[in-house]
């Protein structure tokens, strides 16, 4: 059916609209925000693909899905066989087809986005792998042999689940340590129910469960077993994926007061310990009923965090932001959902100073005014502040929303590897080996806070370098 | 049926094989930990034994473990009392005041806990300084006996003042005495030692004697009384701070605590500070953050275990 019509014909079909709940509906709730394409949705959405010989697309992908072969399937409804191409590359699409930021890594080098609008690859990719796990479930690939090497793993986020999920088909004992008391990462602690559903990212552990991965929680490496400890006892090789997980703050007066939340306390609050389901949870979180909500940033998290005080009741939700909405991180279809929702967007604003009641309760913030100076080394034009412009906008909770560093126990627990100036550790681009033998790691704890599809790379990355290693490669003496 | 339809799909001869993925969830029931023993020190004060053998073989005085009860449960730090590697188990001490904690007092040997994590903080900073004095108010002292014992071992003549309200939250003093090479009580109302707070007792031995080393650990305002008194003095002092915490592994910054002028995590930079630098009043003012909440949820838990209770006594009448 696919080859039937005509390039031209294909670029007449408009983009197909994500159906979604309705925004006044869905501010009161914590269900998911889009509800996914229908099949006839999809079918429609991947005739617009006009499959190019030299995709450009492929190029905008971090890990370099064969996107035109997989959107060919979907034409052809062949939707299993489109999620075991989509598969071959991207282990976990049900997650990235949800987060990813497609508009400025595979759609904004869509052809048919030239002239019009891009394909919907994102939503594509979800379709597929939902389409996948809801009918016949998440496939299992085979194993090699087992080799008899152990490997360990540390964190369970994107980063450590995809290096799992490829260790473990080649045949190694793959144990992955996480400090918390669930699994996934960011996806389960940062990323809210409503953007991308628990249950999904359940399906993706479940099914490395069944593969044979083994996972330990409660388990801070640093503390429960150093890295050495691992490697002692009986790991051939170690894998680090702690993610960032060190909230900055703005380092102004009021900061301690009460109401004030790094992003990470605050979703983590709420969607790990389920705050929002309080008191049948016993994690309790500020009461945001009819109050006023500042959120500082504008990246993914500052979105996250203002659309849950939303939901939470907040009667005004502010996202607070020192440069102009051009130059705002998030995800585009975040902030539209945002804004969908009655978020307030402050723009080229800084918060200066916090001040509160006698008995220490947040009341109010100063912003000053910015204005865009020259663009500084992001390429982003610099904020520069205002003299003389502070103004006071009255809040009863804020949430600080402006990244994360590398949180120091790893660093300090294991002193003999490189880490930057920033406690990064410093691993290879290609095969994400550290200045210690034996010793690999990947994701945010490498690049700094960046996305689930780069920690997801680096996952992968290091899973073909560390089977080399087990396998007998030096990789270590190439240096 | 419908599995078949996509069997024979083009899609069957790939290397994938198909299965509806199976749930072999390996942590469940192993990584529960056990109470191996439970039993009352004083009025709403709780002493547990729980097998954690991996934390017992590591723990040091000062450290804390993050508990959480099951999988609706909030996530609490708890001083490590004591351990026993041998037997890999750690000793917990917890004083009844919100739901989480009542719930766990109600809990006896042979029960489970879902989650225990840790040996979480900086050990406690130990020399022999010479004459060392632990204080500890209430359920402090249960915190204030590793570092006691640790003091000890460091070759420091130690003294402990062990503070409670009345005779019944008096606790440990038979452990205590067992280690210690004093030790002095001193109860609000008089009705047991001597009449009066810890901090009463600690000046009369600052006055008698050289001392070189203060620890103190109780409720906020004992901590900040303490710790004026040495500061005339000029006497090092350390004190244990008790803020709410998330995970305990310095993600959060829900814990976060102003000494010396400075913000600090106290999960990952404590929880040991020096006394004469900490902010005791934002602490104190942060700790109230959830009072609201936290007295809901008790009275909604306590209405539950008297239904509960009563559903039990009219089922065995
Ligand atoms: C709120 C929020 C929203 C986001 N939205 C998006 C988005 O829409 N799209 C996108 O692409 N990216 C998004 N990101 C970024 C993305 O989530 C991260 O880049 C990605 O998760 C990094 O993966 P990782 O595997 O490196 O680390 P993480 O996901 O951070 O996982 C690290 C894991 O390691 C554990 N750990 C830490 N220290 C230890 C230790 N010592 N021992 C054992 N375990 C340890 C942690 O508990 C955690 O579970 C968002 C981030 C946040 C916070
Ligand atoms: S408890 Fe979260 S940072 Fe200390």
């Amino acid at each position: 059916m696919s080859g039937k019509i005509s390039n031209k014909e294909r670029m007449k079909i408009p983009r197909q609209l994500m159906p979604e709940q309705d925004s006044s509906i869905r501010r009161t709730n914590f269900n998911e925000v889009n509800l996914g394409f229908t099949e006839e949705l999809a079918k429609m959405e991947a005739m617009r693909c006009i499959q190019c010989p030299k995709p450009s697309c492929v190029e905008g992908c971090p890990v370099g899905v064969k996107i035109g072969d997989f959107i060919a399937l979907v034409a052809d409804g062949n939707y299993l066989g489109a999620a075991a191409k989509l598969k071959e590359d991207n282990l976990l699409p049900a997650i990235c087809g949800r987060v990813c930021p497609q508009e400025e890594q595979c759609e904004v080098k869509c052809v048919t986005g030239k002239k019009g609008e891009p394909v919907a690859i994102g939503r594509l990719e979800r379709f597929v792998a939902d389409y996948e796990r809801e009918t016949v479930g998440i496939r299992q690939p085979e194993l090699k042999p087992k080799t008899g090497k152990k490997v360990a793993i540390v964190g369970s986020g994107p980063a450590g689940l995809s290096c799992a999920g490829d260790l473990i088909q080649m045949g190694h004992d793959v144990t992955v340590f996480e400090a918390l008391h669930d699994l996934g990462g960011v996806l389960i602690y940062g990323i809210p129910e409503f953007r991308l559903p628990k249950s999904i990212v359940k399906a993706e552990i479940d099914s490395l469960k069944a593969l044979g991965v083994e996972f330990k929680t409660n388990s801070v490496i640093g503390f429960t077993d150093t890295v050495d400890e691992l490697l002692a006892n009986g790991y051939d090789s170690v894998f680090i994926a702690v993610g960032a997980g060190l909230p900055y703050f703005l380092n102004i007066p009021g900061e301690n007061l009460n109401g004030v939340y790094s992003s990470n306390e605050f979703l983590t609050r709420v969607n790990l310990m389920k705050a929002y389901r309080f008191p049948e949870y016993d994690t309790p979180v500020f009461n945001c009923k009819d109050k006023n909500v500042a959120v500082f940033g504008g990246g993914n998290t500052a979105m996250d965090a203002v659309r849950t005080s939303k939901r939470l009741g907040a009667k005004n939700s502010y996202i607070i932001y020192r440069r102009s909405d051009v130059e705002m991180p998030a995800r585009e279809e975040e902030i539209h959902h945002a804004k969908e929702e009655g978020i307030e967007f402050i723009f080229l604003s800084n918060p200066v100073k916090f001040t509160g009641d006698k008995d220490g309760w947040l009341r109010s913030v100063t912003l000053q005014r910015m204005e865009l100076g020259e663009p500084d080394a992001s390429g982003r034009r610099r904020p520069i502040p205002v003299s003389g412009s502070e103004y006071d906008i009255p809040i009863d909770m804020a949430v600080i929303a402006i990244g994360n560093g590398s949180n120091p126990i790893i660093q300090k627990t294991t002193p003999d590897m490189n880490y930057n100036k920033w406690g990064n550790i410093v691993a290879d681009e290609t095969t994400m080996r550290t200045s210690k033998v034996g010793v690999f790691a990947g994701g945010d704890i490498v690049t700094g806070g960046a996305t689930v599809i780069l920690a997801m790379g680096a996952g992968r990355k290091a899973a073909s370098a560390i089977n080399r290693y087990l396998l007998g490669e030096d990789l270590w003496l190439q240096s | 049926m419908l599995k078949n339809k996509y069997l024979e799909s083009s899609w069957g001869t790939s290397k994938w094989h198909y299965s509806w993925y199976r749930v072999f969830d390996i942590n469940n029931g192993f990584n529960m930990h056990k109470i191996i023993s439970a039993e009352f020190l004083a009025p709403n004060i709780k002493r547990f034994e729980i097998s954690a053998p991996k934390i017992a073989e590591k723990r040091k005085a000062g450290q804390f473990v993050i508990i959480r009860i099951n999988e609706v449960g909030e996530r609490i730090p708890l001083t490590i009392a004591d351990s026993d590697s041998s037997r890999g188990t750690i000793t917990i001490i917890v004083q009844g005041i919100g739901k989480t904690t009542k719930e766990l007092n109600s809990l006896v040997a042979g029960d489970y806990i879902s989650d225990v994590v840790g040996p979480l903080g900086k050990p406690s900073h130990i020399e022999n300084f010479g004459t060392a004095i632990s204080i500890g108010g209430g359920v402090g002292t249960a915190i204030a006996y590793p570092t006691a014992v640790a003091l000890k071992e460091a070759g420091n003549h130690t003294i402990s003042i062990i503070g409670g309200r009345t005779k019944e939250f008096v606790i440990l003093e038979k452990e205590m005495k067992e280690i210690c090479d004093e030790v002095f009580i001193t109860t609000d109302d008089g009705s047991y030692g001597k009449h009066g707070f810890v901090t009463d007792k600690l000046k009369e031995l600052i006055k008698q004697r050289k001392i070189d080393f203060v620890l103190a650990i109780g409720p906020i305002p004992m901590m900040k009384a303490v710790a004026e008194v040495t500061r005339e003095k000029n006497i090092p002092t350390v004190v244990s701070l008790n803020p709410v915490m998330v995970d305990g592994t310095g993600m959060c910054g829900g814990c976060r605590a102003t000494v010396d002028g400075k913000t600090i995590f106290v999960c990952v930079d404590g929880p040991e500070f020096d006394a004469h630098k900490v902010d005791f009043e934002t602490l104190g003012r942060r700790n109230g953050t959830y009072l609201m909440q936290e007295s809901d949820a008790l009275k909604n838990y306590e209405c539950e275990s008297e239904k509960a209770l009563s559903q039990k006594l009219t089922a065995t009448n």
